[in-house]
């Protein structure tokens, strides 16, 4: 091969480079943390299981969004049988009432940045 | 095909003309039909009264802007001329004419809002309210062109920052969405009654179920003689005005 030297440094710097995210964050542990939630302390159970909210509570709020604006249905029954009002403010949020320290954390991690809030009311959301 | 065959075909054609009225006679008698009927001669007893109108927006977030060209509104007091301009009532006695009328959405029977929706974000429930769903309006005003009325309002921009004071019961909306009166569809669910009706002291709105008989609004349209807005349109509103 022709200029061995120039392609193997060529390559290695190409490899550091693209490589970045992932020695980066083995050398200062900046983004290897798992979000912390602050669990809302007044109710220990909620709409459904933990593990089926954390991975579809998005669907949930679809399908409640779904059901209460197009066909007028404020209940829904969960698979415990107990049955709850739909609501993001009414129902969510009297619960998880720190936005910031439970739902931003993970959206933040995630960088996800749903609009919801941007019409529906969380608590210290101010109008002036 | 001779003549009794004819015959035969023909009467069971006309038979058949009656399923449907037979239908809807005999199905759903339980559903409803929601009117308001509006007493001009209550709505004047005070001068400037802003009763209701404060009501309905406090409850639904309705943002107090001072320029009338962004401003929202969901139900306004507008000039006789404007609501019922053109209608043939110059006649009327000038007391009337100069007095200005509380208009909202009419939720009409025949909604060219809903008809021009491209994404019906707004449409006829069964019982007659013309409801938003602010999720799927994309902004594009062609309801608020459709709209004979003018009933319809345009968030130009955010509008929380003009909000006086926040209802955390009910949402807020964003820029970008078009708004209207919603019947207080959230209240009827709860059984309360609209939150102008109950606001108004001089009791000059009466609101209620058009299919049921015994209700308020029929026995006062039985009594009384009501007049709609733009009847010639053929939207059948149902916002009865009487005087």
């Amino acid at each position: 091969m022709h200029d061995t030297v120039k392609v193997i440094t060529g390559i290695t710097i190409f490899l550091i480079l693209i490589l970045f995210p992932l020695w980066y964050n083995g050398l200062t542990g900046k983004a290897a943390y798992v979000p912390e939630l602050k669990v809302p302390v007044t109710e220990k159970q909620c709409v459904e299981s933990t593990p089926y909210m954390k991975t579809r509570h998005m669907e949930l709020l679809d399908k409640w969004k779904e059901v209460a604006v197009r066909q007028g249905v404020r209940t829904y029954v969960a698979k415990d049988g107990k049955i709850h009002t739909i609501g993001l403010t009414g129902t969510c949020i009297k619960c998880h009432s720190d936005k910031e320290g439970f739902c931003d954390k993970c959206h933040n991690y995630a960088g996800v940045k749903p609009y919801c809030w941007d019409c529906h009311n969380y608590p210290r959301v101010t109008a002036k | 095909m001779d003549r009794r065959k004819f015959l035969k075909i023909t009467g069971l054609s006309l038979a058949g003309l009656t399923i449907q009225p037979a239908f809807r006679l005999f199905s759903k008698p339980e559903q409803k039909r929601w009117a308001m009927v509006i007493n001009l001669d209550a709505c004047s007893k005070k001068d400037g009264c802003r009763d209701c109108i404060d009501a309905c927006h406090r409850v639904h977030n309705v943002p107090d802007l001072a320029n009338p060209k962004d401003e929202v509104k969901w139900i306004w007091n507008a000039p006789f001329e404007r609501v019922f301009g053109g209608q043939g009532y110059t006649t009327l006695n000038e007391v009337l004419k100069n007095r200005s009328v509380l208009v909202l959405c009419n939720h009409c029977e025949n909604p060219p809002c809903v008809k021009v929706c491209p994404t019906k974000a707004t449409w006829k429930r069964e019982d007659g309210i013309v409801m938003m769903d602010y999720h799927r309006c994309i902004g594009c005003r062609y309801c608020m062109a459709a709209c004979p009325y003018g009933a319809r309002s345009f968030n130009w921009k955010d509008p929380r920052p003009s909000i006086n004071e926040i209802n955390m019961d009910f949402p807020t909306r964003m820029k970008g969405v078009v708004e209207k009166c919603n019947f207080c569809e959230e209240r009827l669910a709860k059984n309360l009654l609209p939150a102008c009706v109950e606001a108004c002291e001089e009791k000059g709105l009466i609101f209620g179920d058009l299919n049921a008989t015994d209700s308020d609004v029929r026995k006062i349209l039985k009594s009384k003689f009501s007049i709609l807005r733009k009847p010639h349109l053929g939207t059948e509103p149902k916002i009865y005005y009487i005087l």
